[in-house]
C-alpha cells in the first residue's frame, strides 16, 4: 500500500503556521542580540576581566558547551520555580537561548580578542588609553571581524536548535507543527513543510548576516 | 508506594545514561561511516556527485535535529513498517552526524596543499591511491581533535531522542520528576551527568588541537 | 628522432593566453634550460608536458605518447616523466626512505625489500645515505629537494622535469642540489628545467630555450647564446641578470 500525501490538510491552519513562525523569528532575533551582549561581557571578563570573573565564566561557558539545550531549558523551566524563580513559557525559552548563545559566543569571541596582536594593545597603551578604552576601541571591532563567520554559522545552529522551545509549550514553528498534527493526522505532511520553512529560514538568516556584514566591516 | 530517595533518583538516572551512551555510540560509528561516503563524493572529480552532497549536507545541517527525528518517526511508519523510537533515533542522529563529520572532514582534506596532490599525481597515482596513501593519512591528523569535539554535539543530540519517546537520560529525567515532583534535584543530575559524559571529551580536543599547533 | 616533440601548444586561463602556439623539440639526452621573465609561461609549459595543466590547442607527446589526447592514459605517461617541484611537496607524513618507497610500491607493484634496497642506493646517489628515517620536517632545504629528486628517479624516467627547483632554498643550499643535477646530466638523463640559475644552464645545459609572452623567443647553444643573443630581449634578460 502507498501512502498518499496529502498537504491540502494544512491550509486551514496556516495562521497558526504563521504565528508560530513570527514567534521563532523574534525568538532568534531577541536572544541573538542578548546572547551577543553576554557572550562580549563573557569575552571581556575571561581577557581583560578580574581572574575571578574569568574563572566564573569559564564555569559557565564550560557548563553549558557540555550539557544538551534541552536540558537547559527543562532546568530553567521546571526546575528554578522549585526554589522560587518563576517565569512562563516565552520567558523561559528567551532566557535559556541567551544563556545557550552567550556560552558560545564568549568562546568565540574570546578567540577572536585573542587573535588582536599584542602590538595593538601597547600602540592604545602608549597612546595614554585605558585598558577599557583599549578594548572598545581597538580590540572589539577587529576581534568581532575575526570571528564575524564563526559566530554566524553558531546563531544559525541556535535558531535551529529554537525548536526545542516547544517542548516547554512555547508556541514556536515546532509547536504549531506538533498542534496541527494532532488535528488533522497530517504528521509527516507538516514535519516536512516545516522542515522546509526552517531550511529557508536558516538561508534567509544566513544572508541577513551576510547583508549585516558588508554594512558593517570595511571591505577587504 | 516507592520512596524516591535521592540516591534512587540517581541510580535510575545512571542506568538510563546507558541508552545515552549506546545511542550515541550507534549515532558517532554509523554516522562516521555515512560520512566517509559523503566525503569522498564531496571530494570527488564529479560535479554531480559534488551537488548532490552539498545539498544532503545542507539539509541536514539548515534543518533542526528535532524535525529530522520526527521525519524518520512518521515517515518511516508511512512505508508500512513498525518504528521504534530506537531506529528513528538511530538513522535521524547517524544521517545528522554523517552530514557534519562530512563536512569536518572535508575542511581536513582541503587543508592538504595542493602541492601534495600534484606531487602524488606526477608519480602515477591513481586517485584512490592519492587518497589512500597521501591525502588521508594527514588530513587524519588533523581531524582527530574536531572529530572528538563533534562527539560532544552527537551526546547532546541524544537528548532529543526523549522528545519522540526514547528513554535515555533526558526522558528518564521527565518520568522521575513527573513522579517526585523534585524538578530541580533531577534537572541539576541530569545535567551533571551529561557534563560528566561530554566534559571529558571537550577537554580532549581542546588538548589535541592545542598540541597540534605546538608541533606545526 | 625527439624524444619530447612539442607542436604548436596554446593554453589560455580565460581571456589570458599564456602560451600562445610553442614548439619545441628535446632529443634523449639533452640538459635543456628554459629561461625567461615570470610570466613568461616556462612553468606552464613544463607542467603541460606531464599533464598538470591541460592545454586547449596543439600537441605534445613524450616519447611517443601523446599527452592530453585522452587516447594515452596519463597515468602511463606519468611513469615516464619525473617532476621535481619549486616547494619539494614531499610526504611530511612519511620519512624521507618511505617518500621514494612510495610510488614504487604502489603504482609499480614493486616487492618492499626491492624498493627500499632501491631508495637507499637513490639516496646514497642524491649523498643522502643514513637519511632514510628521517623526516621531511628534520631535513633542510637542500635535502629535502635532494629527496624529492631521489623520489622522482624511482620511478625510473625517461626524462626528468624540473620547475625552479632552488628558487625556494636559501642561497647557501643551493650548490647542493645543483650537484646532483649536474651529475644526472653527466649520466646522460635527459632533463628539462625551468631555472633562474644562468650559469648552471650555461655550464651543464646542452640547449637553452628562452621563453618570451608565451612564444619560444629564441633557441639554441647555451654558450653562443649567452656570449651572442641573437634577439635584444634575450640580451636585456641576461644582461639584467648579471
Amino acid at each position: 500500500m502507498l501512502y498518499q500525501m496529502n498537504f491540502g490538510d494544512l491550509l486551514p491552519y496556516w495562521q497558526v503556521l504563521a504565528r508560530g513562525l513570527l514567534f521563532t523569528v523574534v525568538l532568534t532575533l531577541v536572544s541573538t542580540v542578548a546572547g551577543i551582549f553576554v557572550g562580549t561581557a563573557g569575552a571581556w571578563a575571561r581577557t581583560f576581566g578580574p581572574k575571578w570573573a574569568g574563572t566564573c565564566v569559564s564555569i559557565y561557558v564550560e557548563l553549558i558547551r557540555n550539557t544538551p539545550f534541552i536540558v537547559q531549558l527543562f532546568f530553567i523551566f521546571f526546575g528554578l520555580p522549585a526554589i522560587g524563580v518563576k517565569m512562563g513559557e516565552a520567558e523561559a525559552a528567551f532566557l535559556a537561548m541567551t544563556i545557550n548563545l552567550g556560552a558560545y559566543s564568549t568562546e568565540i569571541i574570546r578567540a577572536g580578542i585573542q587573535a588582536v596582536p599584542y602590538g595593538h594593545l601597547e600602540a592604545g597603551s602608549s597612546l595614554a588609553m585605558s585598558r577599557w578604552e583599549i578594548f572598545r576601541h581597538i580590540v572589539l571591532k577587529q576581534a568581532f571581524m575575526k570571528v564575524y563567520p564563526a559566530l554566524s554559522s553558531q546563531i544559525v545552529i541556535v535558531m535551529l536548535g529554537s525548536a526545542v522551545v516547544s517542548q516547554i509549550s512555547a508556541e514556536d514553528l515546532t509547536y504549531a507543527a506538533n498542534y496541527i498534527q494532532s488535528r488533522n493526522f497530517r504528521a509527516f505532511e507538516v514535519y516536512l513543510v516545516v522542515t522546509g520553512i526552517y531550511l529557508a529560514l536558516a538561508i534567509a538568516l544566513r544572508a541577513l548576516l551576510r547583508g549585516i556584514a558588508r554594512a558593517v566591516f570595511p571591505k577587504g | 508506594m516507592l520512596e524516591f530517595t535521592f540516591s534512587v533518583i540517581l541510580e535510575n538516572l545512571l542506568l538510563a545514561t546507558r541508552w545515552t551512551i549506546l545511542l550515541s555510540l550507534i549515532a558517532f560509528v554509523l554516522g562516521g561511516v555515512v560520512g566517509l561516503i559523503v566525503l569522498f563524493a564531496r571530494v570527488s572529480h564529479s560535479r554531480a556527485l559534488r551537488t548532490l552532497t552539498i545539498g544532503y549536507i545542507e539539509l541536514f545541517q539548515g534543518t533542526p535535529l528535532l524535525m529530522q527525528l520526527f521525519l524518520f518517526f512518521f515517515g518511516v511508519a508511512l512505508l508500512g513498517v513498525e518504528v521504534s523510537p530506537w531506529v528513528a533515533a538511530s538513522l535521524a542522529l547517524t544521517f545528522w552526524t554523517s552530514a557534519f563529520l562530512a563536512e569536518i572532514w572535508r575542511g581536513c582534506v582541503e587543508a592538504i596543499p595542493k602541492g601534495q596532490w600534484e606531487a602524488s599525481e606526477s608519480l602515477a597515482m591513481t586517485y584512490t591511491e592519492q587518497m589512500r596513501h597521501v591525502i588521508l593519512p594527514q588530513a587524519l591528523r588533523i581531524a582527530v581533535a574536531p572529530t572528538v569535539g563533534f562527539s560532544v554535539q552527537v551526546i547532546k543530540g541524544t537528548a532529543l531522542a526523549s522528545v519522540i519517546g526514547f528513554v535515555e537520560l533526558t526522558k528518564a529525567g521527565t518520568m522521575l520528576n513527573n513522579a517526585t515532583f523534585r524538578p530541580f534535584l533531577v534537572y541539576t543530575l541530569v545535567a551533571l551527568i551529561y557534563f560528566a559524559l561530554c566534559f571529558p571529551l571537550s577537554w580532549y580536543s581542546k588538548r589535541l588541537e592545542g598540541r597540534l599547533n605546538v608541533a606545526r | 628522432m625527439s624524444l619530447v616533440s612539442i607542436k604548436d601548444v596554446r593554453k589560455s586561463y580565460g581571456a589570458n593566453e599564456v602560451l600562445k602556439g610553442v614548439s619545441l623539440d628535446i632529443k634523449r639526452g639533452d640538459v635543456t634550460a628554459i629561461i625567461g621573465r615570470s610570466g613568461s609561461g616556462k612553468s606552464t609549459l613544463l607542467r603541460c608536458i606531464n599533464g598538470l595543466e591541460t592545454f586547449q590547442s596543439g600537441s605534445i607527446a613524450v616519447d611517443g605518447m601523446a599527452v592530453g589526447d585522452g587516447k594515452t592514459d596519463l597515468r602511463t605517461l606519468r611513469r615516464h616523466v619525473g617532476m621535481v617541484f619549486q616547494q619539494f611537496n614531499l610526504f611530511p607524513h612519511l620519512t624521507a626512505g618511505e617518500n621514494i618507497m612510495l610510488a614504487p610500491t604502489v603504482v609499480a607493484k614493486e616487492q618492499k625489500g626491492e624498493a627500499r634496497a632501491m631508495a637507499e642506493s637513490l639516496l646514497e646517489k642524491v649523498g643522502l645515505e643514513g637519511k632514510f628515517d628521517a623526516y621531511p620536517g628534520q631535513l633542510s632545504g637542500g635535502q629535502q629537494q635532494r629527496v624529492a629528486i631521489a623520489r622522482s628517479l624511482a620511478m625510473r624516467p625517461t626524462v626528468l622535469l624540473c620547475d625552479e627547483i632552488t628558487s625556494a632554498l636559501d642561497p647557501e643550499l643551493v650548490n647542493e642540489v645543483l650537484r646532483v643535477v649536474e651529475q644526472l646530466a653527466s649520466e646522460g638523463m635527459t632533463l628539462i628545467l625551468v631555472t633562474h640559475e644562468m650559469r648552471f644552464a650555461r655550464d651543464v645545459g646542452t640547449k637553452l630555450v628562452f621563453m618570451h609572452h608565451g612564444l619560444v623567443h629564441e633557441e639554441g647553444d647555451p654558450k653562443a647564446l649567452f656570449a651572442n643573443p641573437g634577439t635584444p630581449e634575450l640580451a636585456q634578460f641576461v644582461g639584467g641578470i648579471h
